[in-house]
């Protein structure tokens, strides 16, 4: 429309949703699309019971269990654990009374929330997408405005379709240049995150810009989006074009025929327009990231995989050498040490971040004629069960069991310590995953966040290792 | 949810940046399906040992902390994970307010209802509540929502802002559902229009 200020993709999906503005500026937002899961509803349904209430739009809604479950074929004898199962119980009963549908475990798409809902093509362009849950950030991949809500909230939507919302500000993270070899989306966002820091976001939603972003496919794109939440931001998106678009094309629960024509058609309106205001806006050069690696408890102590472990004596203030002494002991390290000596016990790849197909593949391309360390235990898990079958029709199953990998079934596995996959005190795992604050993984636990290919190069070295030393090899 | 007007009681310290909701209430205990009974597992990690007899130097087990209502601490309190366990545990310890510099979004939300006071000050003030707290069962804070100050020991008030439709609801102890259920209409003919100009989203 001619005469009307330039919006952000964020701006443009916000004001398409807002179905009331109160007074003091809090807008009531539509909800297109509330992915739920078993760890935090049950409190939610149970809200609407007491109080007489109804799901409003049940088909609207899509269920899973994905966070406490286990991972290995115990899964197809019921879950041990009593209080998971009471919990996994509770969700079953929960969308049979309330007609939500629901993916059960035992069902090929069952996975984790933020992997099955762009996979089958429930996360659309242009959606307001929420779970409780929040690494929801993940489907803004998709052009979508998505973030993580809290259970009062998710009893809201339920009985409400909407939420009361404050807007966020714009900001922009552009990413311009090419990657450089043995480089990652999963780089690109720790080292984004190494940049602003934990609390860089806050207040914000961040869209990820620049040519290094264009270039990425879906699952990069996830990857990226899935962390902001980690520097702090509500949501985290990507405007779409044409990869998406290619991508939604081929999902099984997406519009079809003429329906996804005229969606596409109103998808390219959405990115935001030439000269629209962001209030933050940070640069980076795609060609400047090396793999990188995180040393400490919080997703912002990263380094590249050449770096050594930093001097807390050499911090600013006394307040942040002491935390930095508190992290160096936690994780057992010494100032000066090198990354790549660091011995690793365990090695997961998988979790919401990097569970599909492509960072299945990476992983594989680097252990294929290889082995796990002595003494490392190595697993994948995949994000869902169709990643998981298209893997074994691609034989990556094999690639990875051969070198030593364990291969799982799908869900968030060990990347919270709350089913049977879990660090025990001290150990040391290299980890796919997005958190590695103190006991993330397991009570004492040590965490090491770092890509897919970087992941399985520490595997077979025994020790964190530049992916960049691991030329892939043909099968032997 | 309980009403939030005015409270007076014993502020902990915890001198600590980035406390993260992992921290807070580890993820091994989410496992309940109710609101309640998380307070013993408020902190776990550092309250109890790896065998599970109290750490004595973790200030929720030291006198007179162990009845705190309130807590203070650094920036970004509360990021990481969306669970509403955290605000759930705070309550179930007995604590109803918590001052800091900043927090993360979600758990500034998810503490709004559920009856906790999240209070943002700046860091200098932060330390000097921090000095406050440290003086134990002597030094009692008031966190005033109605006339929006925190009175320390001395007399000194402090003045914080909230959010106008947040305090309100916090005072009157108000459900946001009932709230957001009074534009009913609103919704409908929302849905109505959605439906005609985006029909791909109809069935779901
Ligand atoms: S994989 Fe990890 S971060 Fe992702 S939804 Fe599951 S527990 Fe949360």
């Amino acid at each position: 429309m001619s005469g009307q200020k330039p919006r952000t993709l964020f701006d443009k999906i916000w004001d398409a949703h807002v179905v009331e503005t109160l007074p003091d500026g809090t807008a009531l937002l539509y909800i297109d699309l509330h992915l739920t899961h078993e760890v935090t509803t049950p409190q939610a349904f149970d809200g609407l019971r007491q109080a007489g209430r109804k799901v409003r739009r049940p088909e609207a809604t899509l269920a899973v269990i994905d966070h406490n479950i286990a991972t290995d074929a115990s899964r197809y004898t019921g879950i041990e654990d009593p209080e998971s199962r009471v919990q996994v119980e509770t969700l079953e009963r929960n969308v049979q009374e309330f007609g939500v549908p629901f993916i059960p475990l035992l069902d090929q798409r069952q996975g984790i929330v933020h992997v099955i809902g762009p996979e089958l093509g429930r996360s659309l362009p242009g959606m307001t997408i929420v779970c409780g849950d929040s690494h929801t950030s993940t489907h803004g991949a998709m052009g979508a405005l998505a973030f993580g809500i809290g259970t009062s909230e998710v009893e809201h939507v339920l009985a409400t379709q909407t939420l009361l919302q404050k807007p966020a500000r714009n900001m922009q993270v552009l990413v311009e240049g090419n990657l450089a070899l043995g480089c990652t989306a999963k780089d690109i966002v720790l080292a984004i995150i190494g940049k602003i820091g934990t609390a860089g976001g806050t207040g914000h939603v961040i869209e990820f810009a620049g040519d290094a972003i264009r270039a990425l496919d879906m699952a990069g794109r996830m990857t990226v989006c899935n962390m902001s939440i980690e520097g702090g931001a509500r949501a985290g998106m990507v405007a779409p074009d044409q990869t998406t678009y290619d991508y939604v094309r081929t999902r099984p629960m997406a519009p079809k025929g003429e329906a996804l024509e005229r969606a596409i058609e109103y998808w390219k309106t959405l990115p935001t327009d030439a000269g629209a205001h962001f209030d933050k806006v940070v640069k980076l050069a795609a060609h400047e990231i090396a793999p990188q690696v995180t040393w400490g408890t919080s997703p912002e102590d990263v380094l590249p995989i050449t770096g050594i472990v930093p001097n807390p004596e050499e911090a600013a203030d006394e307040a942040r050498r002491e935390q930095m002494r508190r992290k160096m002991q936690y994780m057992g390290l010494q100032p000066g040490q090198r990354l790549q000596d660091l011995k690793v016990d365990v090695v997961f790849v998988g979790s919401c971040t990097n569970s599909r197909i492509e960072d299945i593949r990476a992983a594989a391309a680097v252990a294929r004629g290889r082995k796990v360390a002595e003494g490392v235990r190595a697993m994948v898990v995949p994000g869902s069960g169709l990643v998981k079958a298209q893997a074994e029709e691609e034989g990556l199953d094999r690639i990875l069991q051969e070198a030593g990998f364990e291969w799982r079934e799908a869900g968030c596995s060990m990347c919270l310590g709350m089913n049977p996959d879990k660090l025990t005190p001290g150990q040391r795992c290299a980890s796919t995953s997005n958190r590695n604050f103190e006991g993330r993984q397991g009570p004492g636990g040590r965490t090491h966040l770092l890509s897919p290919a970087m992941a399985a190069a520490a595997a077979i070295a025994g020790h964190l290792a530049d992916v960049r030393d691991f030329q892939p090899q043909q099968a032997q | 949810m309980q009403a939030f007007t005015k409270l007076t009681g014993i502020a902990a310290p915890l001198p600590k940046a980035n406390v993260d909701t992992d921290q807070i209430i580890p993820a091994r205990f989410l496992k309940s399906i109710s609101r309640t009974g998380f307070g013993k597992n408020l902190f776990a990690n550092f309250r109890y040992r790896e065998d599970g007899s109290e750490n004595p130097d973790f200030v929720l087990n030291q006198e007179p902390y162990r009845k705190a209502e309130i807590l203070i601490a650094f920036e970004n309190f509360g990021c990481g994970s969306s669970r509403e366990h955290a605000p759930w545990a705070l309550l179930d310890f007995g604590i109803r307010c918590v001052i800091a510099p900043d927090f993360a979004d979600i758990f500034h939300n998810n503490s709004f209802k559920n009856g906790v006071l999240p209070v943002r000050l700046p860091r200098e003030v932060c330390e000097q509540l921090m000095e406050d707290a440290r003086m134990g069962g002597n030094a009692r804070l008031t966190v005033d929502l109605e006339r929006e100050v925190v009175v320390r020991p001395n007399g000194e008030e402090i003045p914080f802002k909230i959010d106008p439709l947040r305090r309100h609801l916090l005072l009157n102890g108000l459900d946001d559902i009932g709230q957001t259920l009074q534009h009913a209409s609103a919704i409908d003919a929302y849905e109505a229009k959605r439906k005609a100009s985006q029909p791909w989203l109809a069935g779901g």
